[in-house]
């Protein structure tokens, strides 16, 4: 069905964060942007009552072979793109190796334990130091920071996904982009969105 | 935008499992769809209902799930294609009906789509729906992946005319809430034409009455209609086997299981040794495909969610079919092979496949997994469900667990099945000290509400949302009043079904297609029913006290309406009321009296603490505006400023 090929196959891709963070666009816009050049991609969703805080993550699995499992195995992520950084450090405890890469937002959601003063939330410091010993690879980035100077907070998660398209390990171009916002958002909203890509894009570049 | 109708035949598109089930009925033609939002089922009828004019199809929210599937029964009986649709929970509203419904038999293709829950990702509970199938004898198909979930259903309108039944789909959250790659079909161009026809003979399938009786004579019809189905089964393109042809073990599954199993044999490297059988069929088994699968290998290994259904049923066709397949070795949820509950995934999967065929399998480096394990209790602090930020419930929930604790008389609230189901946790005080069903908190409260002749003395209310409210919460409310119960219910009216994504329902002013309705009052029923009925607007917290205050002591049945939209509602998303703000001279934080009263106890998300400045502070990305923080900060350090 397609003619390319991936740094690995399947490519595992976790995006995660927290309920309302616009996690579920996200993956649907990087799935679809593969679907269509011809991959295979299963995306496997936890989101039930997760508008409510909880931690949200999309599991997307890209083939070139046959739809796989929505689950991918423990410790088999190729990138994590997070949409907040301790979820990021959640999600490397299950699915991370020594050569996954990791995109990260900057931005704390705080748990209501954090709000509390019950539990305190890491330091940017020690944030940074798991992420040096967990990942082969990895970028934090203001993206809820720009996204704001943007005009909205939500921005937010499409910035990642540019930021993900500039690490080059998936095929993933702003025309693709575009064509998939074109089909998926009212008209009203590309010119915005497609800012945000490119500003996530030049984030890595 | 794209939807569900569009797309030509043979195009490929990324859909999710819900949207491909609704696209499997569309290009079947179904014409009628009713059902009650559950997640994860949801999006079935959402879609359909995006359609509904485009493709001239009926398509409602149903007051509840047994109202949902007479409605979708009334059109098979008229001659139409229709499905009733709901979430594993929803078959246990629907089973009284469903039951009949299989003795009299369907006319036009009639299905049930139950999306099941296994792991409770959204939901109280891991309830099957599969038994439910054994039970009333109707056939049970399962998709296993999203080509499936839309080819399937199509086929399932075609068995249901076949066999003149009732055929039970069954999904999984995996599959509705997944996505992948289908290949579109052709979409029907005609609408059919409704028409009950009763004017034949008693007993006449298309002209008679849909009557159970007589009842032997009926159950003997369905006995056939299902033994008809297993014929069918026999030859069935949605079961299939690959592997090796006498493997070591052989995994029978259906659902999202089959692709856990396809991953774990791969991560196991076993492809040569492990035979894989998925069965799209899974009730009844037929038989004479079983037996040249289970024949082939001494070791059968059983991969479902969640129930041993598949394996028990696996189990008695091996003990039937022993003289000629041999004795069985069984391994799966039973055993102890897999955990006896929670949902699978591959590693899981493998795990057991690992310690049937005595292999090591290892899913992360000890090294790594230990640093990750480290990382993780230090650097990702747990994440317990909350309220979103200006959520009403938050603000219901702080004056019902204030007043109750100015009562002193250890009062309880009786809670029920919706976002403020979180009101158990501490986003919610802990106020609910039950939940169960559906309506089950009010009925509990007319129980309770009984109980002064043997010396309770505490207050009693219940919860309930304005969607509950008309699900089951009306038949329990007439009993409290009929039956002179004392009780107090509290109806957090937020304009819609909330939790699953602001479906209609009989309170709003809109249908399922748009179009606009009457909306039932609450306020007017209860008054009608002869319930004492009070109202109040949650933020504002001074006057909801009082007013609740006041039904404690009154006796008989009260209702107290507490209005205000949803947070996340189509209204307010996005929208501020106020600019909130806190001056930080005037919050003294540990050392008010208060001590920090908004983040340690109230706890909206919106709200942080400044461990420098030691002040509380507003979080502008995630605060809604909707200023009730600045109702209970008692310092006025909390300031709002309305937003024109």
């Amino acid at each position: 069905m397609t003619n390319q090929t991936l740094s690995a196959d399947p490519f595992n891709l976790i995006i995660t964060g927290v309920g309302g963070q616009g996690n579920v666009l996200a993956s649907k816009l990087i799935g679809n942007m593969l679907a269509d050049q011809g991959f295979y991609v299963t995306i496997g969703e936890t989101f039930g009552a997760s508008q409510r805080g909880g931690s949200v993550m999309s599991h997307l699995r890209i083939s070139t072979k046959s739809s796989l499992s929505p689950q991918m195995p423990r410790g088999k992520a190729h990138a994590i793109v997070s949409l907040e950084p301790t979820e990021a450090i959640r999600v490397l405890q299950e699915y991370g190796n020594p050569e996954v890469k990791v995109i990260s937002n900057t931005r704390p959601v705080y748990a209501l334990e954090v709000i509390s003063g019950e539990i305190s939330y890491p330091s940017d410091e020690e944030l940074k130091g798991w992420m040096q010993k967990l990942t082969g690879a990895y970028w934090l980035i203001d993206a809820t920071d720009q996204a704001v100077k943007m005009g909205n907070p939500i921005l937010g998660n499409v910035l990642l996904v540019g930021a993900l398209a500039g690490i080059g390990d998936l095929p993933l171009t702003k025309e693709g982009f575009r064509k998939v916002m074109a089909r998926t958002m009212p008209a009203s909203k590309l010119d915005i969105n497609l800012a945000a890509f490119d500003k996530g894009l030049a984030m890595i570049n | 935008m794209n939807t569900i109708s569009d797309g030509r035949p043979g195009e490929k598109r990324l859909m999710q499992g819900n949207d491909a089930f609704a696209r499997g009925a569309l290009e079947a033609g179904l014409a009628v769809a009713a059902g009650y939002p559950g997640t994860p089922s949801s999006e079935i009828v959402e879609n359909l209902a995006r359609v509904s004019r485009e493709r001239n199809i009926y398509v409602e929210w149903s007051v509840n799930e047994k109202v949902a599937m007479e409605v979708a029964a009334a059109a098979s009986f008229a001659g139409l294609r229709s499905a009733a649709i709901m979430k594993q929970v929803g078959v246990n509203v629907a089973a009284d009906f469903m039951l009949h419904l299989s003795e009299t038999g369907t006319r036009g293709g009639m299905i049930l789509i139950s999306c099941e829950d296994p792991g409770a990702l959204s939901s109280g509970n891991e309830g099957e729906s599969r038994p439910f199938a054994k039970l009333f004898e109707v056939p049970l198909i399962e998709p296993a992946d999203f080509q499936e979930a839309k080819d399937m259903t199509k086929w399932a309108f075609e068995l249901s005319e076949e066999i003149r039944n009732l055929v039970m789909i069954r999904s999984v959250t995996r599959l509705s809430h997944a996505s992948g790659n289908v290949v579109l079909g052709e979409l029907p161009a005609e609408t059919p034409a409704a028409r009950f026809e009763h004017k034949g003979d008693f007993m006449d399938p298309d002209k008679g009455y849909m009557v159970p009786f007589p009842v032997h004579f009926r159950h003997l019809q369905m006995q056939k209609k299902l033994r008809k189905a297993v014929s069918i089964f026999e030859d069935c393109p949605f079961n299939s086997y690959e592997g090796p042809e006498a493997p070591e073990v052989l995994i029978v599954t259906s659902s999202a299981g089959y692709l856990y199993s396809k991953e774990a044999i791969q991560l196991l490297g076993v492809e040569g040794r492990v035979g894989l059988l998925k069965m799209g069929t899974t009730w009844p088994l037929p038989p004479k495909f079983m037996e040249k699968y289970l024949s082939t290998s001494p070791v059968i290994y059983t991969v479902e969610e969640v129930l041993p259904f598949l394996e028990d049923n696996v189990k008695i066709l091996a003990a039937e079919l022993a003289g000629r397949i041999g004795v069985k070795t069984f391994h799966g949820r039973s055993d102890g092979t897999l955990p006896s509950v929670n949902e699978l995934n591959p590693d899981l999967v493998a795990a057991g496949l690992s310690k049937i065929l005595s292999l090591e399998y290892t899913a992360m480096a000890p090294a790594y997994a230990e640093i990750a394990q480290a990382a993780g209790a230090t650097a990702a602090p747990a994440r317990d469900l909350a309220f979103c930020a200006g959520c009403p419930h938050r603000s219901s929930l702080w004056t019902i667990h204030n007043v109750l604790e100015m009562d002193g008389r250890e009062g309880f609230l009786c809670g029920d099945i919706g976002c403020y189901t979180l009101g158990v946790m501490a986003t919610g005080y802990g106020t609910l000290k039950t939940v169960h069903a559906m309506g089950s908190g009010t009925g509990l409260a007319s129980g309770f509400g009984k109980l002064k002749q043997f010396g309770m003395d505490q207050p009693v209310l219940s919860v309930c949302g304005d969607s509950t409210f008309f699900h089951a919460v009306m038949p329990a409310l007439v009993n409290a009043i009929h039956n002179q119960a004392d009780m107090t219910l509290v109806v957090l009216d937020n304009s819609g079904t909330a939790m699953t994504g602001f479906q209609p329902h009989p309170g709003s002013e809109e249908d399922a297609a748009g179009n606009a309705v009457p909306a039932l009052d609450i306020a007017e029923i209860a008054k009608a029913m002869g319930a004492h009925v009070e109202q109040s607007d949650p933020f504002e917290v001074a006057a909801t006290q009082n007013k609740l205050l006041s039904l404690l002591d009154k006796g008989g049945v009260n209702v107290f309406i507490l209005k205000q939209g949803c947070a996340l509602g189509p209204e307010k998303k996005g929208r501020k009321l106020f600019d909130v703000s806190v001056d930080e001279d005037v919050c003294f934080g540990e050392n008010c009296g208060c001590n920090k009263l908004c983040t340690r106890v109230f706890k909206c998300p919106g709200l942080k603490w400044d461990p420098e400045k030691k002040t509380a502070r507003i979080d502008d990305v995630i605060c809604s505006g909707c200023g009730m923080c600045a109702s209970i900060c008692p310092s006025g350090a909390i300031q709002k400023k309305e937003i024109a």
